[in-house]
């Protein structure tokens, strides 16, 4: 007698609420076990790179909003490091701690989002809405820097658009003060809850060399135990200035990551506060007028600066010929931005390096020999934003 | 022990003297050229060489001259933790080359190939399971290439009569307007040099 396997296909969405966005998967099951999974993505694809391979330099800023939507500032400012690199100028002080200020709130915007995002996956409902109080209070600040909650288009090649609000430091610094105890709050629902537990210790395991062989990066890899992290070992703007730890994890599975996640929200406050602390005065952008648009004041008295204004938004500036590669550490992990420009005001090529695919394409090794179950705690600890990963 | 990017450079060019066709370091970057049926030898010898150790491959893709008559770069990324250096691997390739896949090597290449080949229409060789992959279920066409449109070739809406979502070709009410602000005038080099001379007159 001959005992027949048969395996069966299940379609888990494109719409599906673990599936935190459009992501369509193809699972194979046998029986509750995951035998084989295929990703579909691209249902959230704008053709990113093409438009802005239409658009000059300055009018290509809000399509990095768009990428990864959950921390706009951190994509905006890996492209302006390219330009600014290709043009050789530098940031002002003052401007490169307002970008490391704003970078660090988009951190913790992200974690705050993925953190309880998974906990909902998992069957947790409070943390959701703890987190998104937060959220919504780091999204003013964000409203109050450049007048919008999301899409900021608020860094430059050359700094920030605008100097921070008067009293907005303050409020930072406030906040600084009580989001601390709301991590404890999240922590006490969380870290050692049963069910959080059962849900994700000893699921998703990565180790040190698959990590580094399926291009991982951010909490992916520090999760498996590998110590690096971009604003520590190629640090761009002032994050050598700030003194702060990397917290990594030892086992690689899904709840390390969650550990990993929360400790950096620590760290980003205390940066944040330190930034604060530390602000230098002066400009917040470079002061050539070939690159950065004039003060309103200067608009109303100089011709030379009106002719500047004119030209910055209608030709936009040109950056010579040149290649380069230009990462940070997003919240999410490596987010690059591969810029080749041929001279003129508009890139000839820019490559988007997003962090979440290449973790998703890791989903069917990940999973392999899974229950079905832990598919939405795996995704959910994969930190997916799928503005970024079909840009 | 941490090696520079001038280190790096010597060190990769002893040990690929034949693969190796240019070699250059542009802003602080490396960048090597190779010709297409090294590119497997050039990425396992930078993987694994005890002095590269480049064991994170960070991105693939491709880059479009329509005018060249190798019409495609295919860049790829690599990162070396240890030494802290990144490298960047060039191919110039003609339309119809089938490029050797390196997912034997990272298997994280397969999405990235995949991406290329969706989005300029180069294919690889061996490559386990080359489909598109960001592009819709039937698309035709490789929008990343230069002569691609900007507003593409067909646009879906949901039909009322046939009760389904149907593609049909691109119909503009305006025209796509492409405005090209670059002037000729350079613009002025002089500015600073004047306003010292004024200054140095005014006193």
């Amino acid at each position: 007698m001959t005992k027949k396997t048969k395996t069966m296909n299940l379609n888990f969405g494109p719409q599906h609420p673990a599936a935190h966005g459009v992501l369509r998967l193809i699972l194979e099951l046998d029986g509750e076990v995951v035998e084989k999974i295929d990703p579909h993505i691209g249902l959230l694809h704008r053709g990113t790179e093409k438009l802005i391979e239409h658009k000059t330099y300055m009018q290509a800023v809000p399509y990095f909003d768009r990428l990864d939507y959950v921390a706009p500032m951190n994509q905006e400012h890996a492209f302006a490091l390219a330009i600014e690199k290709i043009l050789n100028i530098e940031v002002p002080i003052r401007g490169q701690y307002i970008r490391v200020l704003f970078c660090e709130i988009g951190r913790i915007l992200s974690h705050l989002l993925n953190i309880t995002t998974q906990a909902l996956d998992v069957g947790a409902l409070t943390p959701s809405l703890w987190g998104f109080e937060e959220r919504e209070t780091l999204m003013t600040f964000y409203e109050r820097v450049s007048g919008s909650r999301l899409h900021a288009n608020y860094f430059r090649a050359g700094g920030v658009h605008q100097d921070l609000p008067s009293g907005l430091s303050d409020d930072i610094i406030q906040f600084c003060h009580t989001f601390p105890k709301v991590i404890d709050d999240l922590e006490t629902l969380l870290t050692d809850n049963r069910i959080f537990k059962q849900r994700n210790v000893d699921i998703g395991i990565v180790t040190k060399d698959e990590a580094l062989e399926h291009s991982f990066s951010g909490v992916m890899m520090r999760g498996s135990g590998i110590a690096w992290d971009l604003r520590k070992s190629q640090p761009y703007d002032c994050y050598q200035d700030f003194n702060f730890k990397i917290p990594i994890g030892k086992n690689g599975d899904c709840y390390d990551r969650y550990l990993c996640r929360i400790e950096e929200m620590r760290q980003s406050v205390e940066i944040i506060k330190n930034c604060i602390n530390k602000m230098p005065l002066g400009p917040v952008k470079n002061i050539d007028g070939k690159i950065t648009p004039p003060s309103k004041k200067d608009l109303k008295e100089s011709m030379e600066a009106l002719i500047h204004h004119f030209k910055l938004f209608s030709e936009g500036f040109r950056v010579p010929k040149g290649e380069i590669y230009a990462a940070v550490e997003a919240p999410k992990g490596e987010f690059g931005v591969y810029l080749i420009s041929d001279g003129s005001n508009k890139p000839y090529k820019c490559k988007i390096r997003a962090p979440g695919f290449s973790h998703l394409q890791a989903m069917d090794y990940l999973m392999k020999g899974h229950m079905l179950a832990d598919v939405p705690a795996v995704l959910g600890s994969l930190d997916l934003v799928f503005g970024e990963v079909d840009r | 022990m941490s090696i520079t990017v001038n280190d790096l450079e010597k060190t990769v060019n002893s040990g690929l003297t034949t693969t190796i066709k240019k070699s250059q370091i542009n802003l602080n970057q490396l960048f090597i050229d190779v010709d297409v049926e090294d590119i497997i030898s050039t990425i396992l010898f930078l993987k694994t060489n005890e002095k590269c150790k480049f064991k994170q491959l960070i991105d693939i893709t491709a880059v479009d001259y329509p005018q060249r008559e190798k019409r495609f770069k295919i860049v790829y990324l690599l990162l070396s933790h240890e030494n802290n250096l990144r490298i960047i691997i060039n191919i110039n390739i003609g339309e119809k080359i089938i490029v050797p896949s390196i997912t034997k090597i990272f298997p994280s290449a397969n999405w990235m190939e995949r991406e290329v080949f969706d989005m300029y229409g180069i294919s690889f060789k061996d490559h386990p399971d080359l489909r598109r992959i960001l592009t819709d279920y039937g698309f035709t066409g490789y929008p990343l290439r230069k002569d691609f449109p900007l507003t593409g070739h067909t646009e879906v809406r949901y039909s009322e009569e046939k009760k389904k979502v149907i593609s049909e070709p691109v119909k503009l009410d305006q025209e796509y307007r492409d405005f090209d602000f670059e002037s000729p005038w350079e613009g002025t080099k002089y500015i600073k040099q004047e306003e010292e001379k004024n200054k140095t007159k005014d006193k």
